[in-house]
């Protein structure tokens, strides 16, 4: 069950998410001091914490999905099965999340 | 409709400690739901100490116990004592099961047994959770052979093969510990079947010998009565019987899809 309530809360951020990656499109339209603004917000220690959350709502609710779509099509139902698909949503989510942030922190993103 | 706090009449207060069992040398804690109907008082939870060298290992033992040496007011349905019946179904330290295959040793080691009822049902008196609706639910699935051919001088035949396919389906005993474990259920109760009647449903539209199965399928198709499922899986890990109600539901999701393509 917290699996199934975390799949929804995430689909739920990843609204407010999708906000953030629209005003960023449309700022990156507007102009460098629009553009500049938002890159102002995503830097800062918050808008960090905000962007690392929604890199982690989009893992999970990608692989709490596949999980989702294995069930739909009939398998993994046993309850060693069960288990294994949660954990390994979870794990796969997080790990997946900070994998993005070394690669992007690699390429120089952090700057 | 989605509730989060229970209402105001529901919510529980206080609650008795018995005295422990004089020269009882061994005792487990045991922490009851009690409600009674007709005192106008909210729900509150009593405390017991069973002497356990002087009763069965279960959880339905415990209660006895306390029924037969301390509190006699005490209600909960029960009767076969052997996980057959399904009468004894409660929430147990936080997981619906039968009370009589659940051992009082297996609950979180040495702290106390904690009992209710089987959540978000009308509660009668104590541990007996009203099931009108959950039974209605089961009877609206029309649960017996329907056939439109003669009736056969003998008996209907079924195949080894098909009568195997019915495994893990027949078993179901109906203590409605899946259905009240279910989320969906606990809100949308009066519209979403739940996954006992949803397994019983799969039971019969699976049965090589029932010749409605089509019209056992149109009744399910509809975005409540049986779309209400969203795989939560909280019903396969309730069920003391070991089914899997989720499994079945996917099935007769499955077959809803297979018979427009």
């Amino acid at each position: 069950m917290a699996l199934s309530i975390v799949h929804r809360a995430t689909g739920i951020a990843l609204y407010f998410g999708t906000l953030l990656l629209a005003w960023w499109l449309i700022a990156a339209a507007s102009g460098p001091t629009a553009y500049a603004n938002v890159q102002a917000f995503t830097g800062s220690f918050i808008g960090k914490l905000i962007v690392f959350g929604y890199t982690w709502s989009l893992m999970h609710h990608l692989f709490s999905g596949i999980r989702h779509l294995v069930w739909d099509l009939g398998y993994g139902f046993k309850a060693n099965e069960r288990e294994a698909l949660s954990w390994g949503a979870l794990v796969a989510g997080i790990s997946l999340t900070v994998l993005v942030w070394i690669i992007a922190y690699a390429v120089g993103g952090g700057r | 409709m989605v509730e989060f706090a229970l209402p105001k009449n529901s919510r529980i207060s206080g609650g008795k400690t018995w005295p422990k069992p004089a020269g009882a040398t061994e005792t487990r804690e045991f922490r009851v739901y009690r409600w009674n109907p007709d005192d106008g008082k909210n729900p509150s939870v009593d405390t017991y100490y069973v002497d356990v060298h002087d009763c069965g290992p279960m959880v339905l033992d415990g209660l006895i116990w306390i029924k037969n040496h301390i509190d006699p007011t005490l209600t909960f349905r029960r009767s076969c004592r052997e996980g057959v019946c399904g009468s004894c179904a409660m929430n147990i330290d936080g997981q619906n099961t039968l009370a009589c295959t659940k051992s009082m040793h297996d609950v979180a080691s040495g702290g106390a047994v904690k009992i209710n009822p089987l959540p978000h049902q009308p509660v009668v008196k104590d541990l007996v959770p009203d099931l009108t609706n959950f039974y209605a639910q089961y009877a609206s699935i029309e649960p017996w052979l329907k056939t439109t051919t003669p009736t056969p001088q003998k008996e209907w035949r079924q195949s080894h093969e098909d009568r195997e396919k019915l495994d893990g389906l027949y078993e179901c005993i109906l203590c409605a510990c899946c259905s009240t474990s279910c989320p969906s259920y606990w809100w949308n109760s009066d519209r979403f079947l739940g996954p006992a009647a949803l397994l019983q449903a799969t039971r019969w539209v699976t049965d090589s010998r029932d010749e409605a199965t089509g019209e056992r399928l149109d009744n399910l198709e509809d975005p409540f009565r049986l779309y209400r499922c969203h795989t939560i899986m909280n019903c396969a890990k309730a069920c003391p019987k070991g089914l899997n109600p989720s499994e079945a539901i996917a099935e007769l999701k499955f077959k809803l899809v297979e018979r427009q393509v």
